[in-house]
């Protein structure tokens, strides 16, 4: 592969690719030297968006008018030499899970397919404010509910490394989009694995930072308790930009974290490792865990490029991780079930009115019936069972407890090593359609990512190569305490440089040109 | 044994009749609109009457992403009411989903409290008016609080084309959102027993104490009215003797004093009806009839309800630390009741003179008049005689307005009425000074001297009249001399005339007695 910092595309061709394959710290450096204008940089990616994403259908909707708007706007004031944010002009692709003030948002579902939000996310209003062109909106599946993006209303999207599997979930489309050069930097959405789970599947990197460090004001509620927005890009630098425009306290999410975000980006330069003490979860990795063997291998080259960089490396345990996926199956619906009661066609959103003269509750139920998939209706009953009189100690109670148990087996973990790691999903991408009848195996993909949720803690998936058995990328989890995300940016920042000097370029890098399909 | 079977007007059984065999047990759920200017987890504004659906925001109005902020006034308020009806302040509680699907309520659950109230365990003593010919003594009966809880309003519902306003036979529902999300505290008691035939009066005695307690605390404007303060009844009848409760039932839409007391005495005939004849009460929500008297069957209600409650995981605890809770109570008014004592004893009303003020809603306005100087007697003459009387057509149209609203202040009551005892102004000035307070021409001094009203006190000038009307009017003068002393007025008529007015009448008639020598 090439020189890095000239990703002169391989095989590419066409004029748009030198700029789409750029990185984003590439693109900001060019476009704060004048080297290149915002609208050109936005252009370059809606051309390819244009070119490829019907293929790939990562994105539900794309706002080139918007979009160039805010860049001719960037490169005006950029010639008026008006101090501008480090990102301003960058381009940026964001969930359809976060309200854009005027733009459609669906959170992937029927129900909102018609649904304008009158405000701006948190997040959308910070990326508004770092003047970052939107490009459009990504596929997930329906209300984040899935690992795999087939559960959106709006079809799958398709994995850029092989166009007949999944480019992992909820935020398929969002890791699809980074790994396609269809945008250097996208917004997801992480309830149990939604931004880390597609990073590891598409060779890229996504991070959920610690619950309350990035508002969730504005994005479509899963679970409140468990939800949280971070960064997806191909490059740990990159995504510690965005994560420095989204991070920090907003008065709006009671649950914000009132305290200075951690310089990620300075973290991002980290090259050694030395004295840094690694754990690797028994409990979430190795083959007898059922992780497949290209996975556990490349974990474990991993490992020995943190030797390498000065880590050492110890073995922990946390016993209640074998109770994670259960106590998550049951906070998840019962939360979810209460935050989706509000679609109810009364004000917003799809509506079917049943023949005759129905009454609201006839109305809310065929509405209901019609707006919502499969997966989503399974979650708000399983929810609502789960929260009923009598269930409620036994079920939604007892889940709590395995989630404070869980809590306390990251603090005893992290009296012992500054971080975590794991393979950050058991197997590759899996083929569009496997999974989709036997709802328990597409729910094991998130084994190894849900605890991070349950604790609050962070965590980033950074690629670790590809497997041998089917040349698809693998992902490493990086888990650190709470209000560390720095750590999680040195270490993958490391990690990658290291394993870049070994297989001759980022990982990304080995994936195939997308073929268009008709 | 059956339920209620009949659609007709429901049977009930004389009020005396029942004593005899029934005890009777209450529970009252006062809802409370807070009066902060802004909504419960939102920046909306609450002014009352607003055009419908143009106080609200994608918060209050549960649009998707949006999330719930805690208005820490209203935390503050419910700590003061929790610490007014004397509960203990949790030291650490949440809200709570309260779960269910209704159209006005925008993200079909309820933000509120459930098994961790932010008050607990309190009481308010409350003192029934005696009875007329009946008792010597008002009787007193402590009621106890279980709880005082935060949550939110709901939206509010108008269901047009049908007949009686409600959802049965309506052609369309309209839902007004500016209510969505209003802070609102439910203050809960415990069962009320031992009350016996007063029941009905120890509701309605409870919900007017509670309702001059919130006033005094000055966080709510508490019109049943319009709503800031609804009641809803739990009634149930229990065989005399008996140790468990009746089967009860929940009467809504109780909206004045009157109706709280009137509700309960219903319910409790109606009770007694279907008990007696061995039937069983349906355990259900009724609807109170302010105009007919009576309740009608609402939606049935069982305990089996299940709203599927769980802590508010958008919502960060409520912590309010003691030394929070100390300040606060520092901040408490005096309990209106024992105020009311204080204030009658130090200004020497009597009972009906007091009532008649506290019915007026004059209390707190005499209180600031005597402060600047009144006595009690003059500012209660003012407030209740003359400013009341004005009150009734101040209006725009001749309508009503407060006392308050009048433009005068206390300050103006005392130093008219400081005018009237130096002998400046007579009574009659005094209200022609008021008419130039209340058109804006200032405070009194200033209304009387550009009006030019002030009673003669020169003897000289009144001299010189006196010794004119005299000799004008021999006739009269030979009457009082001879004996006939209720003539003087008609001279004292003329005196006045000449003086225009500005003349002490009493002394006028001083000096035409002097004048001719007799004795007064």
């Amino acid at each position: 592969m090439s020189d890095p910092t000239t990703h002169a595309a391989s095989g590419a061709g066409a004029a748009d690719a030198d700029l789409t394959r750029l990185t984003a710290v590439e693109m900001a450096d060019r476009l704060a030297a004048g080297a290149l204008t915002s609208v050109e940089l936005t252009q370059a990616h809606l051309d390819r968006i244009e070119r490829i994403d019907p293929t790939l259908n990562a994105f539900l909707l794309v706002d080139a008018e918007g979009a160039l708007a805010t860049a001719r706007e960037v490169d005006a004031a950029r010639a008026a030499g008006e101090q501008l944010p480090r990102l301003a002009g960058v381009p940026v692709a964001v969930k359809d899970i976060a309200c854009t003030q005027g733009l459609t948002t669906t959170a992937g579902s029927r129900m909102l397919e018609d649904f304008v939000p009158p405000y701006d996310a948190t997040v959308v209003a910070r990326i508004r404010q770092a003047r970052m062109p939107i490009l459009g909106k990504t596929n997930m599946d329906e209300f984040a509910m899935g690992s795999s993006t087939e559960h959106s209303a709006f079809g799958p999207t398709r994995n850029p490394w092989d166009l007949d599997r999944i480019p992992g979930g909820s935020g398929g489309g969002s890791s699809a989009a980074v790994a396609a050069y269809l945008a250097p930097l996208a917004i997801g959405s992480d309830t149990g694995g939604s931004i880390r789970q597609p990073a590891a599947v598409t060779g890229t990197v996504g991070t959920k930072p610690t619950y309350g460090a990035v508002s969730r004001y504005g994005i479509i509620a899963l679970a409140s308790s468990l939800d949280q927005i971070g960064p997806c890009a191909r490059t740990v630098a990159d995504a510690a930009l965005l994560h420095e425009v989204i991070a920090g306290h907003d008065p709006m999410d009671s649950t914000s974290v009132d305290a200075p975000v951690p310089d990620v980006v300075g973290a991002a330069g980290t090259t050694d490792l030395s004295g840094l003490r690694v754990g690797v979860v028994r409990e979430i990795s190795g083959s007898d865990q059922g992780f497949q063997p290209g996975v556990q291998a490349r974990f474990d080259e991993a490992l020995d490029a943190l030797r390498d960089l000065g880590a050492e490396i110890t073995e922990v345990s946390c016993p209640h991780f074998a109770y994670a996926m259960a106590a998550y199956y049951l906070i998840l619906p019962s939360e979810a079930s209460s935050n989706l009661a509000r679609y109810d066609a009364m004000r917003y959103g799809r509506r079917v009115t049943p023949d005759g003269s129905p009454s609201a509750e006839q109305v809310m139920g065929a509405s209901r019936d019609a707006g919502f998939g499969d997966e989503v209706k399974r979650r708000i009953i399983l929810g609502t069972y789960a929260l009923s009189s009598g269930y409620y100690d036994a079920y939604y109670g007892q889940a709590q407890k395995v989630r404070t148990l869980i809590a306390r087996d990251f603090e005893a973990a992290f009296e012992q090593v500054d971080v975590l790691v794991s393979p950050t999903a058991p197997t590759t991408a899996f083929r569009i359609g496997d999974k989709t009848e036997d709802p328990m195996a597409m729910y094991l993909n998130d084994i190894a990512t849900i605890p991070a949720n349950l604790a609050g803690v962070p965590g980033m998936s950074v690629p670790s190569g590809t497997a041998d058995e089917d040349g698809l990328p693998a992902g490493l989890q990086i888990l650190a305490p709470a209000m560390q995300d720095q750590r999680l940016y040195a270490v993958g920042a490391a990690l990658e440089a290291r394993l870049r000097e070994r297989q001759g370029g980022y990982v990304i890098e080995q994936a195939p040109e997308i073929e268009v399909r008709a | 044994m059956s339920t209620r079977t009949s659609a007709g007007p429901d049977r009930t059984v004389p009020y005396d009749d029942l004593l005899t065999r029934y005890e009777p047990v209450l529970g009252l759920e006062v809802h409370v609109e807070l009066g902060t200017a802004t909504k419960m987890f939102c920046g909306c504004a609450t002014g009352f009457g607003a055009e419908p659906n143009t106080q609200t925001c994608p918060v209050c109005l549960g649009l998707p992403g949006a999330l719930p902020v805690v208005n820490r006034t209203a935390v503050e308020s419910a700590i003061r009411i929790g610490l007014a009806l004397n509960c203990g302040i949790a030291e650490w509680c949440r809200f709570a989903r309260k779960n269910y699907f209704y159209p006005d309520m925008p993200k079909n659950f309820q933000t509120s409290q459930y098994d961790e109230p932010i008050a607990v365990d309190g009481w308010l003593d409350v003192e029934v008016p005696p009875r007329e010919g009946v008792d010597e003594e008002p009787f007193t009966y402590r009621v106890e609080i279980e709880r005082a809880h935060m949550e939110e309003d709901t939206g509010k519902s108008t269901h047009v084309g049908g007949s009686t306003g409600r959802i049965h036979g309506a052609s369309h529902s309209l839902v007004d959102y500016n209510r969505a999300g209003i802070p609102l505290i439910e203050i809960v008691t415990k069962p009320l027993t031992g009350a016996g035939e007063r029941a009905p009066e120890v509701a309605r005695a409870y919900v007017g104490a509670l309702r001059d307690l919130l006033r005094a605390l000055d966080v709510s404007d508490v019109k049943m009215e319009q709503g800031s303060l609804r009641c809803d009844a739990n009634v149930s009848l229990m065989p005399t003797g008996a140790e468990r409760f009746g089967t009860r039932t929940e009467t809504k839409n109780v909206n004045s004093l009157r109706s709280v007391e009137r509700a309960v005495r219903y319910e409790m005939t109606r009770h007694a009806a279907v008990l007696d004849a061995g039937e069983s009460i349906l355990q259900e929500t009724r609807h109170w009839h302010e105009d007919t008297g009576i309740t009608t069957s609402g939606r049935p209600k069982s305990d089996a309800d299940d709203y599927r409650y769980f802590p508010e995981p958008d919502l960060v605890p409520v912590a309010p630390t003691r030394e929070d809770v100390e300040r606060l109570r520092a901040t408490l008014p005096e309990n209106p009741a024992e105020r009311r004592r204080r204030l009658q004893e130090e200004w020497g009303y009597s009972d009906l003179e007091m009532r008649d003020v506290v019915n007026a809603g004059a209390v707190e306005v005499i209180e600031a008049t005597v402060a600047v100087g009144a006595s009690p007697a003059a500012a209660r003459k003012w407030w209740m005689g003359e400013l009341a009387r004005r009150a009734k057509t101040a209006g725009e149209d001749g309508s009503a307005v407060g006392l308050l609203d009048l433009g005068v202040t206390p300050a103006h009551v005392a130093e008219l009425d400081d005018l009237v005892t130096s002998g400046r102004l007579n009574d009659s000035m005094a209200r022609q000074t008021l008419d130039g307070v209340l058109a804006g021409e200032g405070s009194p001094t200033e209304v009387a001297d550009a009006r030019g009203l002030e009673l003669v006190q020169d003897d000289g000038a009144l001299q010189a009249a006196v010794d004119e009307v005299l000799a004008e009017n021999p006739d009269v003068v030979e009457k009082i001399r001879g004996g006939k002393v209720q003539a003087v007025g008609a001279l004292i008529g003329q005196v006045m005339k000449k003086m225009r007015g500005q003349a002490d009448a009493g002394r006028a008639r001083q000096l035409i007695l002097d004048t001719l020598g007799v004795q007064g």
